[in-house]
């Protein structure tokens, strides 16, 4: 017996819309079940996770905090990922991002000056695309796969971090703690309102958004990207370079990994520590694919995401849970994602012992 | 159908067997008689379905419909490994063999797992003595050469006592000392009563050591036959087909200037199975369609991607447009100058399957039509309406039969996004148009219908190249043809001077000078290959 995936003639346009909603609810499903087989009550604990968070100004303040890196990521990646450029690796970008950014507030704490923020916003995404150009240039160069070398950056780049924050920046008035000094006020991302802590973040995450929306849905250079995405071959017939492109798409997902890498350590953190992120740059890869790779979607998919880091500390507050349980929803989500979508363009067939069909026909 | 000299119960008689992959016919009711002692020519171009045929025999396909007989006992084959029990053999044209392996240990592989390996390599060495099949048991295949590894496969399928091997393009890859050697050996498994069925596209060699053989074209059998009884050039026309339309001759365009010439451009191959060009030449004058003929892989798309500029050739003056040398100008380049481009994959090269008519028409006119197309100078917007506009204009132009105002092009047939294609680059008038196999896979309608639009671009004044496998079409529309083969292009000749016969042998890589010597063909592994991709 072997199962074989067969391709669906048409895919219902119904439920290509509907596959992310339906992945959605299939995860509140396979949550209760968790809940339930960890002893808790399962409406009680999903109202917990997914609902409580929602209900306080304060944690909506914390939703837009989480979803901002979410979103500026995802809508990069999904650039990269339209032009079939597999970056995995924007949390290293992100935390590169976020290191060259903090270059200014740690080694000139005394420098007040209006100018330093948005120097640090630019030496953050300069960074970030950087980083993201060592996988462009191996692959246009020696043509590796860019999975796997942007997916090691990461860790490189998580150990740089972990090694300057120990070593050279190191508040040396900071009683030993692997951080650096406080930024001055002037470094600091200002906060949106007054009522919470969200900061200038998730306003470039929404600028981000629209402006690629606008770029893939009304500028040639969207259509490049979908066109190479789709085929290398019908790329160089209409005379577009597939080799820019990796260039492009790679430098631009980096850029805004690393801009979000340095919001989040000036807007959020305040300084800079071994860890800087909860897993932003993988997360973004499910905003993205959740989103449909549409920057609109993925502005709601990043709220979503993002609902799934808070529901989690507020599992482990109110339930008593690990908060790797938002790591599971996090799987779940994508799993079911992918599974709708597979599902909407394949059929599953089930082929008893072919031979012995056949033999018994003779 | 009957043949003279064969048994009463052939070895193996297949009758009316047919494989559809969707509707397409690959195989369509085949018959064939193998006889015992028999070696048995299979002979057709590439994807005249050979390979379905044998697939079929050897149990890697199933049939749609009809029967396969051995030794007048109806058979059916649903794996190799049955196959083998049967008593079919096969040696593949690639080679299945792990390189880290010793030849024992590669042979070990497809025998029964509880052979001791000092068993199987004691019977390779009695059997590659037997057979004159010089081998050691014991040496690793990777310093092995092509022919020594197509030995491996060979004795491989001899340990199993077969009744019939089955032997695709064996020749393709030896040298012609290599073949001598495998020569002798047929000879030596039909003495002694096993047959082989042996495919090719080689006629000198089919003719020398075949008793009989059978002709596929489009799927079909045309041709049954002693190939000693035949010529070349005869069998050359069973393979590529009789029935050759009138050639239709309207009166001569005027011919113009030349607007595309091709300078001795020699392109090495970019991949292991792309075909090398060597040393072409060409030129097409303003009024003059020039088809280059040719059996399929033997260097035409790389042609195709040199003439267009998708891969620009390092000589810029090897290719003069309107008299402009663009050899190191990219395709868009090209297209400023006046050239329109046809590639032969409709789907993922000419067209983007899931994209729209419109945004596919974009795909091959954003830079030759900017100013129409787009908007908001750096910011490039695509203009929406005039795009679309235009696709309508293209359509109703070409009669393209679509559903909607604007479907992907993954969603119109072949023949329809075909004639768009084309269509596409004809809106723009174009003073040098080159098209590679305009009506492949296209039905008849729409096939006449592009031929005529190709035929009234070059009466109206501009430069045509037609790629073209398929000689009906070559002969309604080209005043010139040229034949390329392994990635050389023959002189061109006048349409009307030249004939089928003539044709067919060039396109088999033999010319007029030495007909009876072997072609050269080390190359058509890589070909073969090159066409499968």
């Amino acid at each position: 017996m072997r199962i074989e995936l067969q391709k669906r003639g048409n895919t219902s346009v119904l439920f290509s819309v509907l596959s992310p909603l339906l992945a959605l609810a299939l995860t509140l499903i396979a949550g209760a079940i968790m809940f339930g087989l960890l002893g808790k009550s399962p409406l009680n604990s999903l109202y917990i996770y997914f609902v409580e968070p929602l209900l306080d100004v304060w944690s909506l303040h914390e939703l837009a905090i989480k979803a901002a890196p979410l979103i500026l990521i995802a809508v990069g990646l999904s650039v990269c990922f339209r032009s079939n450029n597999w970056n995995i690796g924007a949390e290293g970008q992100f935390t590169i991002g976020a290191i060259t950014g903090s270059i200014l507030p740690v080694l000139n704490p005394e420098w007040h000056s209006p100018l330093i923020l948005p120097l640090m916003l630019i030496m953050g995404m300069i960074g970030g695309a950087l980083y993201a150009g060592i996988p462009a240039l191996l692959k246009t160069r020696f043509n590796t796969n860019e999975i796997l070398t942007s997916l090691m950056l990461v860790y490189i780049a998580q150990l740089f971090l972990d090694w300057l924050v120990r070593g050279p920046w190191r508040d040396p008035q900071g009683y030993n703690f692997p951080q650096t000094k406080s930024f001055q006020p002037e470094a600091v991302l200002p906060e949106i309102l007054d009522s919470g802590r969200a900061h200038l973040g998730i306003v470039f995450a929404l600028i981000a958004a629209l402006a690629l929306w606008f770029m893939m849905r009304f500028m040639l250079k969207g259509f490049q990207v979908s066109v190479l995405g789709q085929s290398e071959r019908a790329g160089r017939f209409a005379g577009f370079s597939a080799r820019k492109m990796v260039w492009f798409s790679m430098l631009l997902s980096g850029a805004l990994a690393g801009l979000a890498g340095i919001s989040e350590v000036s807007g959020s953190i305040g300084h800079v520590q071994p860890v800087i992120s909860p897993g932003y740059g993988f997360t973004a890869i499910i905003v993205a694919f959740l989103g449909r790779l549409n920057p609109l979607g993925i502005i709601a998919s990043g709220f979503v995401l993002a609902l799934t880091y808070l529901g989690g500390e507020a599992a482990q507050l109110s339930l008593g849970i690990s908060d790797k349980v938002s790591r599971v929803f996090q799987g779940l989500i994508l799993f079911f994602v992918l599974s709708c979508d597979t599902l909407i363009h394949y059929r599953i067939r089930l082929i008893l012992n072919p031979s012995a069909a056949q033999e018994g026909k003779s | 159908m009957t043949f003279e000299g064969v048994e009463a119960s052939p070895l193996l008689s297949v009758r009316g067997l047919t494989k559809l992959f969707g509707s397409f016919a690959a195989c369509d009711t085949i018959d064939l008689d193998i006889g015992h002692g028999e070696i048995h020519a299979l002979l057709g171009e590439n994807g005249a379905g050979k390979s379905t045929l044998v697939k079929m025999l050897f149990g890697v396909l199933q049939p749609s419909s009809g029967t396969v007989s051995l030794e007048g006992k109806p058979v059916v084959i649903p794996s190799p490994g049955e196959a083998r029990r049967l008593g079919i053999g096969m040696v593949f044209q690639h080679f299945s063999l792990f390189e880290a392996l010793t030849v024992a240990e590669n042979i070990a592989l497809s025998l029964d797992p509880r052979t001791p390996l000092a068993k199987i390599a004691e019977e390779t060495a009695s059997v590659s003595r037997a057979y004159g099949l010089p081998l050691d048991p014991s040496a690793h295949v990777a310093d092995l050469s092509v022919g020594e590894r197509q030995r491996i496969e060979i004795v491989r399928a001899l340990l199993q006592n077969p009744k019939l091997i089955i032997l695709d393009e064996p020749t393709s890859v030896l040298t012609p000392q290599e073949a001598e050697r495998l020569f002798e050996t047929l000879m030596r498994l039909k003495a002694e009563g096993r047959s082989v069925l042996y495919i090719s596209h080689r006629l000198e060699e089919v003719q020398r050591i075949c008793d009989r053989a059978t002709v596929l074209r489009h799927g079909k059998v045309t041709g049954a036959c002693d190939p000693r009884q035949e010529t070349p050039a005869s069998l050359a026309r069973m393979m590529v087909g009789t029935e050759v339309a009138e050639v239709k001759r309207d009166s001569a365009n005027a011919l113009g200037d030349v607007l595309l010439q091709v300078n001795k451009v020699s392109v090495a191959s970019r991949t292991p199975f792309a075909v090398a060009l060597k040393d072409i030449s060409l030129k097409v004058r303003a009024g003059e369609v020039l088809a280059i003929a040719g059996i399929a892989g033997n260097g035409q798309s790389e042609l195709f991607d040199a003439i267009s500029g998708e891969y620009p050739i390092s000589d810029n003056d090897g290719i003069v447009l309107r008299g402009k040398p663009v050899g190191r100008l990219r395709i868009n380049g090209r297209r400023l100058l006046g050239a329109g481009f046809v590639p032969e994959e409709r789907h993922g090269h000419a067209a983007v399957s899931a994209l729209s008519l419109s945004d596919n028409l974009l795909l091959a006119r954003s830079r030759s039509d900017k100013k129409a197309f787009l908007a908001g100078g750096p910011l490039a917007i695509v203009k929406r309406d005039a795009i679309l506009s235009a696709a309508r204009r293209i359509c109703s132009m070409m009669d393209v039969r679509k559903s909607g105002d604007d479907p992907t092009a993954g969603s119109l047939s072949g023949g329809n996004l075909q004639k768009f294609i084309v269509g596409r680059e004809l809106d723009r008038q174009p003073s040098v148009l080159v098209v590679n196999q305009p009506t492949w896979g296209v039905d008849a309608g729409a096939a006449s219908r592009i031929r005529q639009a190709l035929v009234d671009l070059a009466k109206a004044g501009s430069a045509v190249i037609v790629i073209s496998q398929d000689l009906d079409e070559i002969f309604e529309i080209a005043a010139t043809i040229a034949v390329i083969s392994d990635g050389r292009l023959s002189e061109p000749y006048p349409a009307g001077e030249l004939t089928l016969e003539q044709i067919g042998l060039l396109m088999g890589g033999i010319h007029d000078s030495h007909s009876g010597e072997k072609s050269s063909g080390e190359d058509r592994a890589g070909m073969e290959a090159a066409h499968a991709h």
